[in-house]
């Protein structure tokens, strides 16, 4: 038995199709002690480059991982380990280490797609299981699940994890009948109807957002707590020329610069996220689908739903979250409702929960402790 | 939702769902419904080597079976295409196109210009192209530089079976005369294609692979060649870009310009024959419009200017190999990375 002090760090997994990762940097040295959530490397997939945080703390013995080099997820990166471990141990360990086939339908790797059939529509999801409440993450505009691919195992500790793609967003169905808020949000109800989830705490991002707190407005015990992520439906302004230009983009040409609006560093706009967006935008049905759901929502950059004064006047516990760089909604929205704990992120765009990933899943796993 | 699909399989797909969607489109060919020769007997063949196979079962006499007379079914298909139709025409081999020219090259390319844009001419013709198939000189020509050009001809030549479904789709739903060649080696590749009907619009190249140091452009079955090329000189440090044209005709020379314009290097792989290529083609344009951007000169890696020999050892050689990609990316960038 290898020694329960000795704690592997390892490729981590991000979003369903992540196979391997390349290691592009590392943040700390061998002898340093690394605490929970301390930035640790860098590592960059075919769709996006990100930081990876310690869910460990304790010394780092050794580093494994060499900078450059691709490695299948779950592989061995680094050792964390207490001083009184001898190197002869950590040899054995790292000898002994076998990286956990891809594939594997254990737990541990990872929430896989699923689906629920809707009086809306057939919709697709991913589930983590879990101890205690669901927490529920729902996408926004032309987003889909796979946007919360650095969330769902960092707020895992905390609950039951759904993301779900929105009625015509990703692997769900595509044609909307009457194109709006209502409609994803009986989507929304009901998904959770279909999976048999009550209590659940919501996380929106955008225009998941306010379809979130519709959902919760909607009273029901269905929602518990709601985290609302650069959120719709908290003030009038939303950039149209991201809107306008995401809906008409028809071409990599049109739709890499749009896509920039997204994040405070553009550099994480990746040629691998404007193919796969195109390859959604090109489904027959999503064009018009996105046309009726900006038509009936963010006509002439101005959002037509707020929800302001009913969640101000709910009881729900509500967190809100927004990127200081944000250029599709202004952070200004944030302060919206007095009522709410809100957290503001520099140096952080629209994307907040991929941009500051760590702190966006600190964040919703103390509102939900909560 | 995506899953895993061959290209053959995503071609009966497009056609399935094109024909499901729109009554207008109907498909002629050449024992693409027939039997093996039995009265009575349909669905058994699917064409050649049966890519169509089971649309009978679904569409019925939507389907139809041709005489061996390709200058009369394609005339046919050309002829309904103006009348309304929205017809799928298969040659099976791209070779037998001569046959059957006037009515390509003279007839439906023309129909939009001479009349005053006000006839259109709606027809895919889909045939196998490219060696590697053992199916000697007369069926296994690339021929692609003939079509493209023709003004008038739209030119699909796919890599995969995601673009295959896409650009089909594309193809059926377009109004102007497709030709759509698919390389017979390809017909058992692999990839992710959803399950939902969608197009890829003409014009656009897909970069299969990003990289700064040389853009190797290519198209069809030599995409997979060079991929395996700029994988064996990524060990080497070279990163090539790869770009797969997708279309011949339009042709997306905007991303082949700002990706020499990134690497300054250029190397053409094509499987056609050398003179008068898409290879050529592609480097007179890139001398023409990025040559300030070059730092060395424009290679091209084609089949030699012979026909496709029968011995397996020859044709093995004839398509341009990922080892002969690779050397040709090796000479472009020696002698002239130390400069950059």
């Amino acid at each position: 038995m290898p020694d329960p002090s000795i704690k592997p760090l390892v490729m981590p997994k991000w979003g369903l199709s992540m196979k391997e990762g390349t290691l592009s940097a590392w943040h700390v040295e061998e002898g340093q002690t690394i605490v929970p959530g301390q930035e640790i490397m860098d590592v960059e997939t075919d769709k996006i480059a990100n930081v990876v945080e310690a869910a460990d703390g304790g010394l780092l013995r050794r580093r494994v991982g060499e900078i450059g080099q691709v490695y299948p997820v779950k592989a061995l990166l680094g050792i964390l380990a207490p001083e009184d471990v001898s190197d002869a141990e950590i040899d054995a360990f790292v000898s002994a280490f076998e990286v956990p086939a891809a594939g594997d339908d254990d737990e541990d790797e990872g929430p896989a797609y699923q689906f629920a059939e809707t009086a809306s529509g057939r919709l697709r999801y991913a589930e983590r299981p879990g101890e205690g409440d669901p927490i529920v993450f729902i996408h926004g505009f032309g987003g889909d699940l796979n946007n919360w691919m650095f969330n769902i195992d960092g707020v895992a500790a905390a609950g039951p994890v759904y993301a779900l793609d929105l009625l015509g967003h990703g692997g769900s169905a595509k044609a909307i009948a009457n194109p709006g808020l209502d409609a994803l949000a009986d989507a929304v109800e009901q998904f959770l109807q279909a999976v048999g989830l009550k209590g659940v705490h919501l996380v929106g991002h955008s225009m998941g957002g306010a379809t979130a707190s519709a959902v919760a407005l909607r009273g029901r015990d269905l929602v518990k707590s709601l985290t609302l992520i650069g959120s719709t439906g908290l003030g009038e302004e939303i950039n149209s020329s991201y809107i306008d230009g995401f809906v008409a983009a028809e071409s990599r040409r049109d739709l890499r610069p749009v896509l920039k609006y997204l994040f405070a560093n553009e550099d994480l706009v990746s040629r691998q996220m404007v193919d796969d967006l195109l390859k959604f935008k090109r489904l027959d049905g999503v064009s018009e689908t996105l046309r009726g759901l900006a038509s009936s929502m963010f006509r002439n950059g101005k959002q037509k739903r707020l929800l302001v004064q009913k969640l101000q006047a709910s009881t729900l516990p509500i967190q809100i979250v927004w990127g200081a760089e944000d250029a599709v909604i202004p952070a200004a929205h944030a302060k919206a409702l007095p009522k709410a704990k809100v957290e503001i992120i520099d140096a952080v765009g629209h994307m907040a929960m991929m941009e500051a990933a760590g702190r966006v899943n600190e964040l919703i796993r103390a509102h939900v402790a909560n | 939702m995506a899953r895993k699909i061959s290209m053959k399989d995503a071609i009966n797909e497009a056609i399935d769902q094109e024909m499901r969607r729109d009554p207008t489109v109907i498909v002629m060919g050449e024992d693409i419904v027939g039997g093996t020769g039995s009265p009575g007997e349909t669905d058994a063949w699917g064409g050649v080597l049966g890519v169509t196979k089971g649309l009978f079962a679904k569409h019925g006499d939507r389907l139809m079976d041709t005489p061996l007379s390709e200058s009369a079914y394609i005339g046919a298909a050309i002829g309904a295409a103006t009348c309304g139709l929205r017809p799928i025409a298969e040659l099976m081999f791209v070779d037998f196109m001569g046959v059957c020219l006037d009515q390509i090259y003279n007839q439906a390319a023309k129909f939009r210009y001479m009349f005053g844009g006000k006839a259109e001419t709606p027809v895919v013709i889909r045939a196998m192209c490219g060696a590697g198939f053992r199916a000697a000189a007369q069926h296994s020509q690339m021929l692609t530089p003939i079509f493209t050009h023709i003004p008038g001809l739209k030119v699909v030549c796919p890599s995969n079976a995601y673009d295959c479904k896409g650009l089909l789709i594309q193809s059926i739903r377009d109004n102007d005369p497709v030709i759509f060649l698919e390389h017979k080696n390809l017909y058992g590749h692999e990839s992710e294609v959803p399950e939902e009907s969608y197009a890829i619009p003409f014009g656009e190249a897909n970069i299969v692979r990003d990289g700064k140091h040389a853009t190797i452009v290519t198209y069809g079955q030599t995409v997979h060649r060079s991929v395996d090329a700029a994988n064996a000189l990524a060990k080497e440090a070279i990163e090539c870009e790869v770009i797969d044209l997708r279309t011949l005709s339009p042709v997306d020379m905007d991303t082949v310009i700002e990706s020499v314009e990134k690497t300054g290097r250029l190397i053409c792989v094509d499987e056609a024959n050398p003179r008068c290529s898409i290879a050529s083609d592609i480097s007179a344009t890139v001398a023409q419009e990025a040559f300030g951007a070059l730092k060395a000169p424009i290679r091209m890696v084609t089949a030699p200017h012979t026909p496709v020999p029968f011995s397996p050892a020859l044709e093995d050689i004839y398509v341009p190999t990922a080892n002969a990609i690779a050397e040709a990316v090796r000479k472009t960038v020696g002698g002239t990375r130390k400069a950059a």
